[in-house]
C-alpha cells in the first residue's frame, strides 16, 4: 500500500528530480487558503464559545455586531488594534514582544500535519487536502505544542510582575506534567499505525487516518485502542490547552489574568487568538488520532465528491469544539495540587499502562498475559503503600491507641 | 462510606453537564436592556417626589426628620415659619429648603419611613444619569409634584409611560403599617393627582401583579428553580400544566391589547 500511496500522491520527499513550479504552486494556495480558513474559523470559534456559554448560562450572549453577534470578534479584534500597546517598564522588551510570536506561531504551524480530506486531482495534479505530510508527522505537533509552552513561560517571566509571572510557572509546570500522558497514548496509536499497515512504525498523520479507514466506526482508533487512550488525550490536551477546568495559568480569581496580565493591545489579541487556535487545531487532532480524520461513508456526487470527506472532518471536529465549550461552561477550575495529582498519579500512570499492554499484546501472546500480570500485581502494591497514612483518621475514633495513646500526641 | 457512594461522590462533577444542557431549553433571565425594559417592583426605591395634599398644600413642614434619619446624609432641609396671606403648607411651618444629592443617596427609604406627613415618597425612577455634579443636587423645586401631582420630568431622566402613575404613596418596609392585620386596609392620606390611593397586595396574594406586569418575570425565574424549591402550585405536571395555561392565557391577553390600541 505504501508504494502504491507514494506513487499516487507522487511523493518524492527529497525532490530528488527538482521543483515543479505546480509543486510550488500547490503549495502556497494550500498555505494561504489554510491560514485564512484557520483565521476565519478562530473568529467563529470565540463567537461561538461566548454564544454557546451564555446560553448555558440562561443569558442572551453577543447579539449586536452583524447577524446574531457573529461579527463580535472581529469587531473586538480591531478595537484591540487600535488600542495602545503598552510595554511594562520593568519588562525585558525584546522576550516580551518575542512571547506573543512564540505563541501564535507554533499554534499556526500545528494545523499543517491535519489531514482535512482526502485526494483531490484537479488538471492532472494530484494532492492531498492537508498541508503539509511529513514522515514526523505526529512528533511535529508534539514539538509545537512544547514550543508554545515556551510563549507563555517567557510571557510570564518578562512581564517583570508577580502575578504574570505566578501564572506562568503553573503553565509550564502543568504544560509539562502532562505532555507525557499526552505522549504515552499518541504511542499507542502509533503502535497499531505501525502494525496494521505496511508503512511500518509511520509517524505521518496521512498513515494513521488511512490506516482507519476500512469501516466506519469500527476501525478507528478510538474503538481500536480501547477508549481508554482517548480519554487520556482529552484531559491531557485540555490540561495543555490551559482551557477550563485546567484554566490555572489564566485564573482570573486568583492571579488576574495570568501570564498574559501585563499584555494589551493586540498583542493580547495575539495570545487569545493561538488559545482558541489551539482549541480548533487539538479537535481536529483528536480527530485525526481516534476518529479517522476525514474517514466517513462517502457517496459520488458530480465533481464534489471530494466534499463529502472534508465535510465528515468538519462535522467531527465541530463535535469537539461544542464539547470544549460544554466543559468550560460545566465544571469548575480544579485546585493546583488536584491537577498535579491528576496528571502525576492517575493520567501518567495510566497511559503508561495502557501503552505496556497494548505493545505486549502486538509482540505476543504471553507478553500480554505477562505484562497484565506484572501490572496488577505492581498496581495492587502501589495501591497499598498509597493506603498507608491514609487510614488515621479511623485509629484516632477507634479504641486502638497508637504509640501516642488514643488522642496522638499534644 | 460504601464504594458506591465514594464512586458517586467523585463522579459527581458530571451533574453540571446536565445542568448547562438544561439552561438551554429555558427562556433567558435577561433582557435587551436598552431596548426591552422589565415591568419595575412594585416597591422598588427610585427617584424621591414631594408631594401636595389634595387641595394643592405641600406636606412637607420642615421638621428635618428625614435629614436627621439619613445614613447617608444626602438631604438638606431647611424650615421657615409659613407666610400668614398665602400659607404654603397646612401646619405652622413649611421647608423652604429642600435638597436631596443623588450622588449620596442609597435609596434606603429611610426617609419615607421617617417622615411624619408622607411628605417624602420614592418613585420607581431609577434611570436619571446626570452628568455634571450640579445636576446631581435635586431641589426642592425639582422634587415637588407639578399642579396636577404628577413628578417634574428633568431632561436627563428617562419617565416611561406609565411611570408616574406609582410615584407616590407611603409604603412600608414590611406589611401595610407594618401589621399584617391591617391588609387591604387604606393608611394614607389623600394627595394631589391621586386623592386616595388604594392598598397595595400586601404580603398574602399577588393582587400587585396586575398593576406592575411583574408575574412574567417571576414565571421566568421559577422555570430556573429545581423543582423543589418552587411553590407547591407550580411543581410537578400540574406546574407544567398551569404554566401552559397562563402562557395562552398571556398571548390571547397580548393579542386583545394590541387589537384594542387599533
Amino acid at each position: 500500500m505504501a508504494g502504491v500511496l507514494s506513487h499516487a500522491l507522487a511523493l518524492d520527499p527529497l525532490y530528488s528530480h527538482g521543483v515543479h513550479w505546480v509543486e510550488l504552486l500547490v503549495v502556497v494556495v494550500k498555505v494561504v487558503v489554510a491560514f485564512s480558513a484557520l483565521i476565519l474559523s478562530v473568529m467563529l470559534m470565540v463567537w461561538f464559545e461566548r454564544k454557546l456559554v451564555s446560553d448555558m448560562q440562561a443569558r442572551i450572549g453577543p447579539n449586536r455586531a452583524g447577524p446574531w453577534g457573529m461579527m463580535q470578534t472581529l469587531a473586538d479584534g480591531i478595537k484591540l488594534f487600535f488600542k495602545e500597546d503598552l510595554l511594562p517598564d520593568r519588562s525585558d522588551r525584546f522576550v516580551f514582544k518575542l512571547a506573543a510570536y512564540l505563541s501564535i506561531v507554533p499554534a499556526f504551524l500545528a494545523f499543517a500535519i491535519v489531514p482535512v480530506g482526502g485526494l483531490v486531482t484537479i488538471a492532472g495534479h494530484t494532492f492531498e487536502l492537508q498541508v503539509a505530510d511529513p514522515p514526523i508527522g505526529i512528533l511535529f505537533l508534539l514539538a509545537m505544542s512544547s514550543v508554545s509552552v515556551y510563549g507563555v513561560m517567557l510571557a510570564g517571566w518578562s512581564s517583570g510582575s508577580k502575578y504574570p509571572l505566578l501564572g506562568s510557572v503553573r503553565a509550564s509546570a502543568q504544560m509539562i506534567s502532562y505532555e507525557a500522558a499526552l505522549g504515552m497514548s499518541v504511542i499507542v496509536v502509533i503502535l497499531l499505525t505501525a502494525t496494521t499497515t505496511n508503512i511500518v512504525g509511520s509517524l505521518s498523520t496521512r498513515a494513521i487516518v488511512n490506516s482507519q479507514s476500512h469501516t466506519f466506526f469500527a476501525s478507528w482508533n478510538l474503538i481500536r485502542t480501547g477508549i481508554v487512550p482517548f480519554v487520556l488525550f482529552l484531559v491531557a490536551i485540555t490540561a495543555e490547552l490551559q482551557r477550563p477546568p485546567f484554566d490555572l495559568a489564566e485564573a482570573d480569581t486568583e492571579i488576574v489574568g495570568g501570564f498574559n496580565t501585563e499584555y494589551s493591545s493586540i498583542r493580547f489579541g495575539m495570545f487569545f487568538m493561538a488559545e482558541f487556535m489551539n482549541v480548533i487545531t487539538m479537535s481536529a487532532v483528536i480527530v485525526t488520532l481516534f476518529f479517522g480524520g476525514p474517514d466517513g461513508p462517502t457517496a459520488h456526487v458530480f465533481v464534489l465528491s471530494w466534499l463529502i470527506p472534508v465535510l465528515w472532518f468538519l462535522g467531527k471536529t465541530f463535535v469537539f469544539l461544542f464539547l470544549y465549550v460544554w466543559i468550560r461552561a460545566a465544571l469548575p477550575r480544579l485546585r493546583y495540587d488536584q491537577l498535579m495529582n491528576l496528571g502525576w498519579k492517575v493520567l501518567i500512570p495510566a497511559s503508561l499502562a495502557w501503552a505496556l499492554v497494548v505493545a505486549a499484546a502486538i509482540v505476543g501472546r504471553w507478553w500480554f498475559v505477562g505484562v497484565i500480570a506484572g501490572l496488577v500485581l505492581g498496581g495492587a502494591l502501589l495501591a497499598r503503600s498509597l493506603f498507608v497514612g491514609t487510614t488515621r483518621g479511623d485509629l484516632i475514633g477507634s479504641s486502638t491507641s497508637g504509640p501516642f495513646g488514643v488522642r496522638g500526641p499534644r | 462510606m460504601n464504594l458506591r457512594d465514594d464512586v458517586r461522590g467523585r463522579l459527581s462533577f458530571l451533574g453540571g453537564f446536565k445542568v448547562t444542557l438544561r439552561q438551554m431549553t429555558r427562556p433567558r433571565v435577561t433582557a435587551q436592556y436598552p431596548l426591552e425594559k422589565k415591568p419595575k417592583p412594585i416597591r422598588l426605591h427610585g427617584r424621591h417626589v414631594l408631594n401636595r395634599y389634595e387641595d394643592g398644600m405641600e406636606k412637607c413642614i420642615g421638621c428635618e426628620l428625614c435629614a436627621g434619619v439619613c445614613p447617608a446624609d444626602c438631604i438638606y432641609v431647611r424650615g421657615a415659619d409659613n407666610p400668614r396671606d398665602e400659607p404654603v403648607s397646612p401646619g405652622e411651618r413649611y421647608g423652604y429648603v429642600y435638597e436631596i444629592n443623588y450622588l449620596r443617596c442609597i435609596h434606603c427609604d429611610m426617609c419615607v419611613e421617617a417622615c411624619p406627613t408622607e411628605a417624602i415618597t420614592e418613585s420607581k425612577l431609577f434611570e436619571f444619569s446626570f452628568t455634571n455634579r450640579a445636576d446631581a443636587v435635586y431641589t426642592r423645586d425639582e422634587l415637588l409634584v407639578d399642579d396636577e401631582g404628577r413628578p417634574r420630568q428633568l431632561p436627563w431622566e428617562d419617565w416611561r409611560e406609565g411611570d408616574d402613575l406609582h410615584t407616590s404613596a407611603w409604603m412600608r418596609a414590611t406589611s401595610p403599617s407594618g401589621d399584617a392585620s391591617y391588609e387591604g386596609r387604606v393608611q394614607w392620606s389623600g394627595e394631589l393627582g391621586y386623592g386616595v390611593r388604594a392598598p397595595e397586595g400586601g404580603q398574602s396574594g399577588r393582587r400587585d401583579d396586575e398593576a406592575t406586569g411583574i408575574r412574567e418575570i417571576r414565571d421566568v425565574y421559577q422555570l430556573h428553580l429545581d423543582d423543589a424549591d418552587r411553590p407547591p402550585d407550580a411543581q410537578g405536571y400540574r406546574g407544567a400544566s398551569n404554566r401552559a395555561r397562563a402562557k395562552v392565557a398571556l398571548r390571547r391577553g397580548a393579542i386583545a391589547h394590541r387589537r384594542g390600541k387599533r
